[in-house]
């Protein structure tokens, strides 16, 4: 067994509406910061899986990020393994 | 013998009293599920109530998808046993694939509690029956995750098969024209209930439980409980009451 850390970043899909995103698009002006576009906000979870070997261990994170983590409706997301991060 | 409803408690749900005693003036005798038992105690019918099921973490109602109660329920569903879900109830079973669909973050980003009126599309599902004649009924809302989504092909075939079952409407009854008023949470098509396309699983965004007696500001919640009170009851009996897609 060996432990292995990933993050999993969970993001709305292209078209679903995101007003979290935009509020932070509408906020840009007060920082006086123009030029920002396609504010979309997310979601980042990291954690560490214990398993025989890396591909196993990403199996597991695969099945948790589609059951779990994100909702495939509405959410995309991208399983990153994080490399010489301890676990 | 007089129809048992289950009112399932997750940790966090905070309208199982309400959904109790709204049940029981609709004449049925509720009661309570807890979230860790897998047995339903062969209740007649099941409501998901609102609330802030395992504290909404992650997404609100995925949590407690995973519950032992919920594999209970999803099987409950798939036998033809009737459930509704109200508001944090509705995004468990959106959550659960129970009915289709998500239910997005408010447009305004603001956790909205308020009156609303709504009208069922059609009086003629297990949910709808005993509400008598169509016509807006006003009742509250209360969540911050409330705006329906689903993409277009499904909102066509929803809408096609009457499974669209209540919408957001203006006092009046007239139909929303978008605006936060009308329909508050931004809702597509101003969807406020559906039903899974077996017509036996409603999920319903406002509280018909804070809307069953007159002495609560409004009484135009009662006919949704009566209807699925009812229902339960034809259905112990052997009477097919799901209605199914159209």
């Amino acid at each position: 067994m060996s432990s292995h850390r990933f993050a999993v970043n969970v993001t709305p899909k292209p078209g679903i509406l995101d007003p979290q995103g935009r509020a932070v698009e509408g906020s840009l002006g007060h920082l006086g910061i123009e030029g920002v576009s396609a504010v979309r906000v997310g979601r980042r979870v990291e954690l560490t899986v214990d398993a025989p070997d890396a591909a196993a261990a990403r199996d597991v994170v695969e099945r948790l990020a589609s059951e779990l983590l994100s909702n495939p409706l509405i959410e995309a997301y991208a399983v990153e393994e994080l490399e010489g991060v301890p676990a | 013998m007089t129809v048992r409803v289950g009112v399932v408690v997750f940790p966090g749900s905070n309208c199982d009293r309400d959904t109790l005693h709204g049940l029981t003036v609709a004449g049925a005798e509720p009661v309570e599920l807890w979230h860790e038992q897998a047995s339903l105690d062969g209740v007649d019918a099941v409501v998901l109530p609102g609330g802030f099921a395992y504290g909404d973490y992650l997404r609100a109602g995925v949590i407690a998808r995973f519950s032992p109660v919920m594999r209970s329920v999803a099987a409950f569903a798939a036998d033809g046993g009737l459930v509704l879900g109200i508001c944090n109830g509705f995004q468990v079973l959106a959550e659960a694939g129970l009915v289709p669909g998500a239910l997005l973050r408010n447009r305004s980003l603001r956790f909205l509690g308020r009156d609303v009126t709504i009208a069922a599309e059609r009086l003629d599902t297990p949910f709808t029956h005993a509400i008598g004649e169509r016509r807006p009924l006003r009742m509250p809302i209360a969540h911050g995750e409330g705006c329906y989504f689903a993409d277009d092909a499904t909102l066509d075939a929803l809408e096609r098969n009457g499974q669209v079952l209540f919408r957001y409407v203006r006092p009046d009854g007239a139909p929303s024209d978008g605006d936060e008023r009308s329909n508050p949470n931004g809702s597509l098509r101003a969807i406020a209930g559906v039903l899974n396309a077996d017509g036996n699983v409603c999920g319903l965004m406002p509280h018909p439980e804070r809307a069953s007696e007159a002495i609560l500001g409004s009484d135009d919640g009662i006919g949704i409980l009566r209807s699925l009170v009812d229902s339960a009851a034809r259905a112990r009996a052997g009477a097919q009451v799901a209605v199914g897609a159209r």
